[in-house]
Order: C-alpha cells, then structure tokens, then sequence
C-alpha cells in the first residue's frame, strides 16, 4: 500500500522530561518520526515539554511546541492546529497517556483526529491488566495466575489464591511505578496499599510469582497488511524479578533452542494481532520456567519503548523510524533497508555479534535509598556493548558504565555470609558478587541456586573469573595469552592490574605483538549482504572491515550512560556537533555507547562507533582514523576526562586546551586568573585532610561550601554548617573524587545565582544566555529552576556579567562552549565556577533564543568566527523561558526531597511565555506540580525565614487559600493578622498532625523552608509525604514567590500556547 | 586446545581451533544466517557435502538433546563456529556441541573469524574447502583443496535418501509432551526421500496424512501403483541436475495425482517442467528470508537453505506460474500448475530450525488432495 493522501498533517507527542523509566530513547524514537514523516511530505505538530532534546529543535517538525503535556494543553494544540491525525506510539508512556486522555475525554472526535498506529481498543486492551488477561486466553496462551483488585480487601482475597511471593504490579503506570513483591503475608497490605495509590485508575494486579524464571522480550513490528516480523529477541541476565530496566539483557536471546523460540515468536506474532497494533513496534515480554520450559506472557508494550531503541542500536533496524512510515500506510515490503539499501524492511534481523546491556544507577546520590533490585525500575541510565561474543560484550559493557571499574571486580572484600548476602537478593553489585563467588571456587550450580542466574551465562563468567591467573601470570610473555585475554574483553586496564603493571605497558606490549582492535559493521544481516553505512565496534579478530575513509575529519567523544549530572544535554550538544561537521563537508565520526540516544543513531553522523569511552578504546579508534582532531567539549565530564590524557598521547584535542580546561578547575591556578582579570571570588582554600578542612573554615567561618575539585553534577557537594557536619560531609567528598583536593569556600548566603551560557571563537565571545536562578545561591545549578532573560537582574547587572564572561572566555583562550556560574550579593558579582565546555543549559538558551550554540560552537572549532552572531547577545526577546527541574524521589520512598548543592534531578522541562508569571506556571504544570486554585496551603519555615514567610502568607490568604501551620510559624502569621489553622507538630502523638492532613487530601500545597544541617531531618517526613501523595510543594522563599505569582496567573486567566517558530519570528 | 585450520580452495587460511571428532573433511563452504536451530541444522541431509558456518558466533549455548534432529543422524561435512558453549544450558539439553560432534565424527573448528569467512564467501561465492586438525601444513592443505571437485553434477541424494520405504507416524512437537502421536489418517501421502526433514513427515502426519517414505530411485510407477492421495517431493542436498532418474520419476507421476515439492523437491519438479536450474553465488541459508506470496501480497519469514533454484521463465512454457518470490534477490521461491495440480515451494514451509509463517502450504497441499483443512495462519 503507499501512503496515505488523506493526511496533511499529524501531531506527534513527545515523551517530556527524562525520568527513572523514560529517558531519551524517546527523543531518538520522535526525532526518527519527525524525521520520516517530513521526508514524505507530512506536516508535522510536535509538543515536548523537555528543551533538551533533539526532536524539539525548531528545525526538526514545521510546528515544536515547547509546552506541558497536559490534556488541556494538547487540547489547545490541536484546535490551534488542526492535524488530522495523531501518532501516539513513539512518546513512551507519557505521550500514549495522553493520546488515550484525549480520545477518551472526546477532544480527538470533536477535531476530527484520527489516532495512527494503535487505536484506542488496542490500547486499551494492552495496558489493562484484565483485558489484556481476557485477551491472551482467547488466543490460548498463558498470564501468570492473577487476580486484579480495587481495594487491599480484594487484593487480599486474590492473594491467597496467588500464593507468595507475591508480584502487584499496579494498571497504567511506567517504569513499574508502584510496583514491588511481597515475599511474606505480613509485607502484603502495605504493598498493595502503596500500588493502588500509584495507579491512576487504582487498580493492581496481584500476580503468581515468577521470579527467577527465565525473562525475554521480543520487539515485534507489524503493517497495516499484517505483515509481521520479529526485530530482536532479548534475554535477561537477571531473571524475572528485577525490571526490565534494572536487568543486564542480552540480545539476541542465548539460551533458547529454535523449538522453543519459535513457540514465542509465534505467540508474539499471535499478541500483536490480537490486541490489534496496526502498525509500528510493540515489546512483548515472556517468562519461561527453567525446570520446564513453560512459558507465561508478562506483559506488551503497544508502542516503542526503551527496549526498542536497544532492539534498534542492537540489530540497526531502526524501530521508530519504520514505525512513523508504517503508520501513514506503507507496507514492510515496501520500505527499503537502510543499511543494505538492496532488501526491503520485511525482514527479520540476524546478528552475528553479541550485544550486553547494563544499567546505571544513581544510588551514590540518595544513599538513604533502598538498593535492591525489584519490579520498579530504579536506574537512571544504560550503556550497550558489542562483542562477537558475550564474554567480550560483557566486559566492554562494564567500562561503559565509568565507573571506575575496569573488569569483574566487586572492589571490596567481602566474607562468605556476605557474599551470600549478595548473591541472594538482587542488588547493583551481584553481577560482581557472582564473580567473587567464581573466584571463591563456587560452583556453578552453587551460584545458579542463589541467583537463579542461567548456568550459561554464570559458565561465561566462570571461564572469565578463571583466565585471570593465566593473565597474571603469562599475558607479558606469552602472545597467545594476551591475544585471547584481548578477545574476551579484557581491558588494558584491567590486564594491567592483572599483570601489575601499567595501561600503557599492556598498549604496547599488545601492539608490538601486533594484536590491535579491527573493527566490524553492524548490517542487520549477519554480512550475508553489502552495508552501506558504517555503524561499526571494535572487536580481536582477524579481519577489519571498515578502512577509513581519504576525507577530512573529527571525532567527537559522546556522553556516555545518562546519570545524574549528565544526560541528554550532552547527547544533544554531541548531535548538534555532527549536524554542524556534516553541515561544513567535514566527516563526523560519534563515538558512544549509550543505546538511548541520539547520537547513536547511524544517522546522525557520518560513522558511528558504538564503543566504550575509555582512553584505550577511544585511542584505538583515533589511531585508525587519524582525524583532524577530537571534540571533547560536548560529552560533559566523560571526554573532558579523557581530554589530558588523549593529548598526552599526541591527539589533537579542538578547540578549548585541556590546560585551559585544567585552569578553570585547579583552585589556584583559577584564583590567580580572576585575581589578573580583577573578579571576585568568595574566599575559600584547597584541602587534602579533614584537618586542613577543619582549619580552612574556622577562618572562612560556616557555612562554608565543600566540594571534591573534577567532578559533575556537584557529586558530594554540601553546604556545612558546624564542625560536626563537617567532619561526615569531608570524608564523603574524598571518597568521591580520592586522586583530587578537596575545594572548601565560604558559602554565599542569600546571594542570586545566575549561569551564562556563551560560545568564543578565541578572539569574540557571544553570550547566549544569562539565566537568573529562581533559588537563591545554595541549590545545583541543575537542580535550580532558572529564567531567560532574568526576571529581577538590573541591565548594569546584566550587562557586567556579560563583561566578565567575556573576560574569562577570552583570558581562557575558550574555543567553543563555555559556562560561568555567578553569584550576586549586595550588588557585588562573584564568579563561582567557569565550565570551558557544553553546559546543561546550552539546549535551553538555543531553544529560548533561537540560536543553536552547540552548531556555532562546533563552527568555531573548525575556525569560523562568530562575530556575525553578536547581535545576539543584546537583542530583546518578548518572551521569557523557564526551567523548572525533575527529581526522582518519587521512585525512592524514603529519601528527603530536599534539594542542596549536589544535583539531584534526572531531567528538566521548559515553560515558555510573553508573561514571566505564566512561563513559570507552564514550567510548574511540565514537571508535575499541578498548581491549586483553592485550599489550604501548609506554611512550616526555619526561623531566618519567618520574616518573609509573612507577606507570602498574606498574598495566599488574599487569593483566597486557607493557612495550615504549627506552633512557631502559625504565631508568627497570627501576629500579622492572619487567620491560621493549627496543627500538630509530627513529634506530638496527640491529634491530627499535618501528615494525616496531607494524606486525607486536605493540603492542597506545602510551603516548607527545611532547616540547615542535621536538624532538616526533623521534616524530612512532611517532603516525603508530598512527594508520594503528589501535592505541590515549595522548599525555598524564592520557589513560594513564584508559586505564587503562577497562581495568580492562573487564577486571572487563559493560558495559551504558541510554537517555538511563531516565538524565535517574534524575536 | 588442539589448533585446526579451514583452508579454502581460493587458498585463504583461517587458523582456529579443533570442535568435535579430529582429522581431516572437505565440502562446500556455505554460511548460515540463522541464530538458532544449530542441532536441526546439523541433522538436515540437505547439508550433504557441505561445511557449514554458523554465522551466530555463540553455537552450543542450549546443547543438543534427543529430540532437534531433522534425520537419524548427522550429515554436515564439517562444522564452523566463533565460540561453541563448553557448559549448555536448557532443560531440554543433554550434551555439548563438542561431544555431540566428536560421538557423530563431525570434524568441526572454532575460533575462527567467521565473518570475515562469511564476508569472503558473499563477495566471491561459494567455494570448496577443507578442516584439518591433523596436519596442519599449509601448503600440503591449499593443494589438496584446489583438487577439490565441488559440488556441481554430484549426486548427493544417493547418499542420503532411505534404504527401504517406512511409514511415517510421530506428529507435531509441543514443549509439554513431544512429539504428538500421528492423527487419525484421512489421507494417503508417499514421499520421496532426497534427504527428507523429519519435520516436514511432522506436519503432514499432524494434519491427518499417512505418510510412506520412498526411497529417491524408486520408480514412478511404483508409487503410482500405491494408489496415494498425493506424492510429496522432499528437500535434499546439492545439484538438481545430478539425480536424474528422480526428474524421471516426478515427470511420471505429474498430472495422476497431486504433487507438493520444497526445496531440492522444488528444483526437481522444475527440470520435470522442462525448466532449467542454475546455481547462485552463495545461496540462501538461514532464517529470516521475506518472501512474497504473489497471490496475496503477503510477506512471510522464511528458513531457507538452498544453492540451487529454478529459472520460472524456463518453466512458463509448460504451463508454471510463480507464486512466491523472494524479496531480498527477487529469486523464484514458489511455482503451481493448476492444470496438473502441482506446486512447489524452493524455501521450507516445515521451518525447524525458522519460522512457521509458512505452514499454510502443507493445508494447502491437503486442499489439493481434496482434504480441506482449517489454516491457522501463521503458524
């Protein structure tokens, strides 16, 4: 069939900020429709609420609304717009949330909008438990025995049926928001209660256990001729127990004989048809019983998810964008296969590698959170390896990871109870823990009775586990022996620990043997056919298939795992970066090895090598290419780490000298540069030694700020306020970062905070962005909201900070990105850190502005001037953008909400508006705080804030909230004349406290400033409760004031939305 | 470990390691693409006279058991793969690839860069070519291997087709409980063996056909004389064109009652047409080959394993129409003659190892006979 003529124009919805369970395999999957849809000449409509993705750059869809996903919103959008047709399937669960909101709500009818690739009934029948249940037995197959129930009672009654353990596993939420495993009757009720509040709809299904059963995932496609085939088959290391999300996985599946996997192929086909997916991808997910082989449906995705975008870097047949083509009428058969260009899609895609995946975690952040592995996802990011085997997969992936570990090594030493401990209940660390058993001499079936782990894969690791003495031993001498080291995947790094002795020695030991990386192509088809795009990893073989090419060009080093600190920002600026080499006839060469993005799409570059970030694998790849040069400006910390090192070994770093980079972050060296330039800087010394520390703020005087020197994300960054605190928060950031010193500066208290984005060619600087934090000093500047142009900044303000962040460019000798965070106080200017690189906010100043610095910054690398874009700098723009953060807590009961100068946040989302007051609530309304109109607002804030505290009081109870506080802060309102409701303190047994309020639905917002230190702790449980019953809630006077003003926005009147061409046109 | 080489006729050497029974063997060196099924693979006849490569670099994982076999035995020349699994793993396994290998006597090597072999023999075409673990002389090794004959014009079916006729009675695998007892017969079907998959006597026994199983040089006549409901033409390894008593035979029997061919079966019933055959650079073997049926523009996903195939111009005279075409090279993969109620598949309808998109053809075949049958589709 060709495609549809009937449809001009389709609305495709973005899946908003990255969370735990939706991260940016959906800005790949949109940036792929977006991409399709225009090449066949549709219009296309995109919503995002999330700046910091590719597919919300104005050039990628003819409309980008950069607003919240909302049914209202998107309701507003469609009648502004009128698309006739709506692709729900490739925005993750929010985007097919929202599609099934407004078909249900009518607002789709009333437009006349037609939903492309899945249907409503189909949907629906996917995501409710008890359909989907009527569904599969109709179709013969088998569910895990199970039971949906609306109340404890009902689960209750299921329950026993059911038997323990038991799985609840609440309806409609994402990433397993919700859901956990009771092991006991006496864990049970608790359970339940907690998955029913997280249902939308309230409903949990308790289900007959299968954990430990062996887990697989088939990504399916399927045409509106119902044509189907099988993209990918995926087995999990872990087995059924820990989420999708949180297991290793494997592709393709390992351990099934082709009887057995022609049994699930058929029941995924059979699925795919009875639920009635007309088109694109879905990820039907199996458990099969070890002993028997009997095997069970868990659940279908009827959309493109996570692990689609892994099917897709895993096998290169991409999902997202052959889904787009299917939804607008092709057929399979009549879609060529990019990579091949000879053979069409219909086709099942065969590996001739091996591929791992593993996640990261982001426990280093929330230590007070609960580490074991369960149904509810808990990573905040993944890396993918190749191999051509498992073995060399495996061990690739592990250094993909950075996290220092250089093999399968648990880094601690550990007793026989403990290991056992481990190995039990699935943590972070059992993978590790399985090795350690291996090197104990455990037996396989020993470690396969703890685990549950397929003895295959714990025989894989076993054989690993026992080549290291050989290393050790023979690996310097004995050529064969370091040759097979090298094809298991062992790391120089790794050989060199082995061997005891340095990286470089084992580098030139193996060269001399002549034993080198060759490199091999991922083709789809096993190299039965020609590949005409070079999507290639490394492995030890005999044959390298992918010479280089005779053209000028760059690699740029990518961003690795997303993690706290570091996500999509960096993707987006690495994909920029490759659009702007392409752009100038220069060949752009990504290296990464995160299956999520962006960047890894074969596309996006000219060649793509999916490979680990370390200086080995990275200088293999320099060695064979021989480029101009490599970025390292754009990955955030991963290839800024590398940067040193690379030029030690004679690469050519672009742009911006690491000794520049190393000036910004060296205490003294940085001290001296804004003493020459005349700059202030708050007083502060370099330590090694808690004893240093202790001398260094005695004289600062608390609070001072500690922070490890070379880190992101201010990882074990704190505010300390006494010596006892000091001595906790010291010992952590030496752990953080041990070869570095310790930075300790006087902490600027109520100081503004402002970050200014700009590029320099080395002789113009342009500023992009000066960003006015909405919190005072003392939050991470990934953490603060922040406001385009500044909201309250004078224009001499504005205007010195320009000034200064000229100074720095140019004193740096910055070619490219730079960042510079300030501080104002008393009208005095201090300079808090200078970041020579891609910063968080780079894709939100281009989105805001209109002008893409990641792309001019890369221009200037390769020598072009940007003084034609100094207009930018002063230009007026009627509008005001916002950015509002997103945390994780909500996935980590338990842990305090609040926020301080180590970042916390997984994503961001922007709020863009001509009204400050407005931008701000479309922010609020994107991240999740829907804003009341009316209730009560509980008022709880620290003494100093007691003052301030009044007049916001005022202005709520003038717009008509109701006051809900305690004894100190109640008398304090009281005295200004207001009416207050008081409550009991947490502490008091007696009567109703605010948390029993808040839990009855009677707050409607919370104001609470948390004390400094150890005493914040004392209403850690009024955060936590906000956060799990989902109520808006305000840690900072400068967070209630805008709050505030949002309210009043909203209570005057109609919001409205516009897109982000109509707003830069404006400009 | 016991060093091996697979040296090839053009002269490439690739140094690997020992699999299985030690020594020397030779046959032509295909690739296949499929990721699992090594165990059906290694049973298939078809792969008489050929070193198979698995492409999948990871083969064993699973282990063989007593039921995956596609025959009584064995029949690859010689097995190629990255890394075969020293510790399987399933239910259902019993022993190693390496064990299975050396009790069969399959000289197999590991090791090796087997896609820089695949690679080679897609750019160049299939060649001859030896593994030997004994003598590891390179230069001895490359001459032998230039005197190697290929496999044009050689029949292979003699050598592995049945001795005496047998009737066929286990149906369709289910993971609970095996294979299923035949159902009850509503029709009578003989077979000719060139190399028969045994699960292709699956399916048809499952749908009710009583299945007997010739000999491949058994005379037409003789068939006809045991008055069957429809004659099946089977699968088989090499050249077509070097068993001509079975074109013979099939020319015979077309027209007196149906005729359903797969694979070798297929290119036999193209000479019987007067057709032509011809070789292809490096064949179809694996899993995940889309062909399209031209009757209803469907796609299916289809296991393969062919080197031969039919020209269908060459058949149109006779009345031969295409039916299937494949859509990675747009060779012929299906051909019917209503007027002698015969048709033909090149690809494999029974999968094991692959998909069962195509099973509908064996209902198709009991239409034909005038049994008519519920087609579940796709598998």
């Amino acid at each position: 069939m060709p495609k549809r003529t009937d449809i001009q124009k389709i609305l495709l919805i973005g899946s908003g900020p990255i969370v735990i369970g939706q991260a940016c395999e959906f800005d790949y999957s949109g940036t792929q429709a977006c991409k399709a849809l225009r090449e066949e000449g549709f219009e296309v409509v995109l919503v995002n609420s999330n700046p910091a993705t590719i597919m919300t750059d104005p050039e990628m869809a003819d409309r980008t609304y950069i607003e919240p996903l909302t049914p209202e919103v998107v309701a507003q959008i469609i009648a502004r717009e009128r698309p006739q047709a709506l692709l729900p399937t490739l925005g993750g669960q929010t985007g097919l949330n929202l599609a099934v909101a407004l078909a249900e709500d009518g607002t789709l009818e009333r437009f006349g909008v037609e939903l492309i690739g899945a249907k409503l009934p189909a949907i629906q029948t996917a995501e409710d438990r008890s359909l989907f249940k009527a569904c599969m037995e109709s179709i013969g197959l088998e569910l895990p025995r199970s039971g949906l129930a609306h109340s404890v009672e009902e689960a209750q009654a299921i329950v026993a049926t059911t038997g323990f353990p038991a799985i609840l596993r609440p309806s409609f939420t994402l990433g397993g928001m919700g859901g956990s495993i009771a092991r006991r009757p006496a864990d049970f009720d608790a359970a339940a209660r907690w998955a029913l509040a997280q249902s939308p709809v309230g409903a949990v299904l308790i289900e007959e256990s299968v954990l430990g059963w062996k887990e697989f995932e088939l990504e399916v496609m399927r045409d509106l001729a119902d044509n189907v085939v099988i993209i990918c088959s995926i087995e999990n290391f872990d087995p059924m127990g820990v989420h999708t999300g949180d297991s290793i996985t494997v592709a393709p599946a390992q351990t099934l004989s082709d009887k057995e996997y022609q049994r699930m192929r058929d029941a995924a086909v059979a699925i795919i048809r009875a639920i009635g997916v007309e088109t694109g991808g879905s990820n039907i997910q199996f458990a099969v019983e070890p002993t028997t082989g009997r095997m069970v449906v868990i659940e279908m995705n009827p959309r493109v998810s996570r692990s689609s975008a892994l099917a897709s870097k895993a096998t290169g047949f991409p999902i997202a964008k052959i889904a787009a083509k299917l939804a607008v009428g092709y057929t399979l058969d009549e879609l060529r296969n990019d990579i091949t260009r000879e053979t069409p899609a219909s086709f099942e895609p065969t590996l001739d590698y091996c591929v791992v995946k593993m996640p990261r975690w982001a426990f280093e952040k929330f230590p007070e959170a609960d580490r074991t592995l369960t149904t509810q996802m808990k990573s905040v990011g993944e890396a993918m390896a190749i191999g051509r085997t498992f073995k060399e997969a495996l061990q690739k992936v592990i250094r993909s990871l950075e996290e220092d570990r250089w093999g399968l090594t648990l880094d601690r030493s550990v007793d026989e109870a403990e290991l056992e401990r481990l190995l039990g209940v699935p943590t972070p660390e059992r993978l590790f823990a399985v090795a350690e058993a291996c090197r104990a001499g455990w037996s396989v079936a020993r470690v396969h009775e703890m685990t549950a782990i397929d003895p295959w894969f714990l025989a894989q690791i076993a054989d690993l586990v026992a080549f290291e003495p050989e290393i050790a031993r023979r690996a310097l001498a004995d050529r064969a022996v370091l040759r097979r080291a090298k094809q298991w995947g062992f790391a120089d790094r790794r050989i060199a620990q082995l061997t005891g002795t340095t990286e470089g020695t084992v580098r030139q030991t193996r060269l001399g043997d002549g034993i080198r990386a060759v490199f091999k192509t991922v083709d789809t088809c096993a190299a039965e056919f020609v590949a005409h795009t070079p999507y290639l990893y490394s492995t030890y073989e005999e044959e390298d298939e992918a010479p280089p090419t005779a053209r000028r060009k760059v690699v740029i080093l990518g961003s690795g795992p997303n993690r706290i600190g570091q996500g999509i920002e960096f993707d987006y600026c690495c994909v920029h970066a490759a659009f702007a080499l392409r752009e100038a006839g220069v060949e752009a060469i990504m290296v990464n090895c995160n299956p999520e993005t962006v960047s890894t799409d074969y596309d996006t570059s000219d060649r793509l090598y999916f490979e680990p970030l370390t200086f080995e694998d990275v200088l293999n790849i320099v060695e064979k290419e021989q480029p101009l040069g490599v970025v390292v400006q754009f990955g955030g910390q991963t290839p800024l780490k590398l940067a040193v090192p690379l030029q030690e070994a004679g690469v050519p770093i672009l742009g911006t000298s690491p000794d520049a980079i190393d000036r910004a972050e060296d205490r003294k060296r940085f001290s001296a540069l804004l003493d020459d330039l005349g700059l202030c800087q708050a007083p502060g010394e370099t330590v090694r030694s808690l004893e240093q520390a202790r001398g260094v703020a005695a004289q600062l005087g608390y609070p001072v700020l500690v922070r490890p020197s070379y880190v992101l994300g201010g990882r074990a960054m704190q505010i300390v306020h006494d010596d006892q605190d000091l001595v906790q928060f010291v010992a952590e950031a030496i752990a953080a970062a041990p070869d570095h010193p310790l930075l300790i500066d006087k902490f600027l208290e109520d100081a503004l905070e402002v970050d200014v984005d700009a590029v320099s060619d080395g002789a113009t600087v342009v500023v992009g962005g000066v960003m006015e934090h909405i919190e005072k000093a003392g939050i991470h500047s990934g953490d603060a909201a922040c406001a385009l142009p500044p909201y309250s900044l004078g224009e001499d303000q504005i205007r010195a900070l320009r000034a200064q962040t000229h100074a720095l460019a140019r004193a740096l000798g910055v070619v490219g990105l730079i960042n510079v965070q300030f501080a104002i106080r008393n009208d005095r200017i201090y300079v808090l850190e200078v970041n020579p690189r891609a910063s968080r906010t780079v894709p939100f100043v281009s989105k805001a502005i209109g002008l893409p610095l990641a792309k001019l910054a890369t221009r200037a690398l390769l020598g072009e001037p940007v003084a034609p874009y100094a207009a930018f700098e002063t230009r007026e723009v009627p509008h005001i953008a916002v950015k509002e953060a997103v945390f994780p807590f909500i996935k980590f009961p338990g842990v305090d909400a609040v926020l301080g100068p180590e970042m916390k946040s997984t994503g961001e989302v922007m709020g863009i508006d001509p009204d400050f007051r407005k931008a701000y609530l479309k922010s609020q309304i994107a991240s999740g705080s829907i804003l009341p109109t009316a209730g009560k607002i509980f008022v709880s804030v620290k003494n100093r804030d007691k003052r301030v505290v009044a007049s916001l009081a005022r202005r709520a109870a003038d717009m008509g909230f109701g006051l809900v506080a305690t004894a100190g802060t109640a008398r304090v309102l009281e005295r200004h004349g207001m009416s207050v409701e008081l409550i009991a303190k947490i502490a008091d047994a007696a009567g109703l406290n605010v948390i029993d309020l808040m839990q009855h639905g009677e707050i409607a917002l919370v104001f609470n400033t948390p004390e400094d230190g150890r005493a914040r702790k004392d209403s850690a449980m009024i955060r936590r409760t906000a956060v799990s019953q989902a109520i808006p809630y305000y840690l900072t006077i400068d967070g209630m004031q805008a709050a505030l003003g949002a309210i009043e926005a909203l209570l005057k009147g109609e919001s409205s939305v516009r897109s982000l061409q109509e707003y830069h046109r404006g400009a | 470990m016991k060093p091996a080489l697979l040296v090839l006729r053009s002269g490439r050497v690739f140094r690997g390691e020992a699999l299985g029974a030690e020594g020397e063997a030779w046959g032509e060196v295909i690739f296949n693409t499929a990721m699992s099924g090594y165990q059906e693979i290694l049973t298939d006849p078809s792969y008489r006279g050929q070193i198979v490569a698995m492409t999948y670099p990871l083969i064993g994982n699973y282990g063989l058991n007593d039921e995956d076999v596609e025959s009584r035995r064995p029949w690859v020349n010689g097995f190629v793969v990255k890394e075969a699994a020293r510790v399987p793993s399933s239910w259902r396994g019993r022993v190693s690839l390496d064990e299975y290998l050396t009790a069969h006597g399959v000289v197999g090597i590991e090791g090796i860069d087997t896609r820089a072999l695949t690679r080679h023999l897609r750019d160049r075409g299939v060649e001859d070519g030896l593994i030997s673990s004994g003598d590891l002389d390179e230069a001895r090794l490359r001459e032998k291997a230039r005197a190697l004959p290929g496999l044009v014009g050689r029949d292979l079916v003699s050598e592995v087709t049945t001795d005496a006729r047998f009737t066929w009675t286990q149906g369709a695998w289910d993971p609970a409980r095996g294979y299923a007892p035949a159902a009850a017969p509503s029709c009578r079907v003989v077979a000719y063996d060139a190399g028969i998959k045994l699960n292709i006597l699956r399916q048809m026994t499952s749908l009710g056909c009583e299945v007997t199983v010739v000999p491949a040089s058994t005379p037409a006549e003789e068939v006809l004389a045991m008055k069957p409901d429809g004659i099946f033409l089977s699968n088989g390894p090499g050249d077509p064109e070097a068993v001509p008593y079975l074109v013979d035979s099939v020319r015979r029997c077309l027209g007196r009652v149906p005729v359903f061919g797969i694979c070798l079966g297929h290119q036999i019933m193209g000479l019987a047409a007067g057709g032509r055959t011809y070789k292809l650079p490096f064949g179809h073997h694996g899993a995940n080959h889309p062909v399209k049926d031209l009757a209803t523009g469907h796609v299916e996903i289809t296991a393969q394993n062919h080197g031969f195939a039919v020209d269908p111009a060459s058949v149109a005279r006779a009345g031969w129409a295409p039916t299937h075409v494949n859509l990675n090279d747009g060779t012929c993969e299906g051909m019917s003659s209503p007027d002698l109620a015969a048709f033909s598949v090149q690809y494999h309808p029974e999968a094991s190892p692959g998909p069962h998109d195509a099973s509908y053809l064996f209902h198709r075949f009991l239409d034909l006979m005038g049994k008519t049958t519920a087609v579940t589709k796709g598998g």
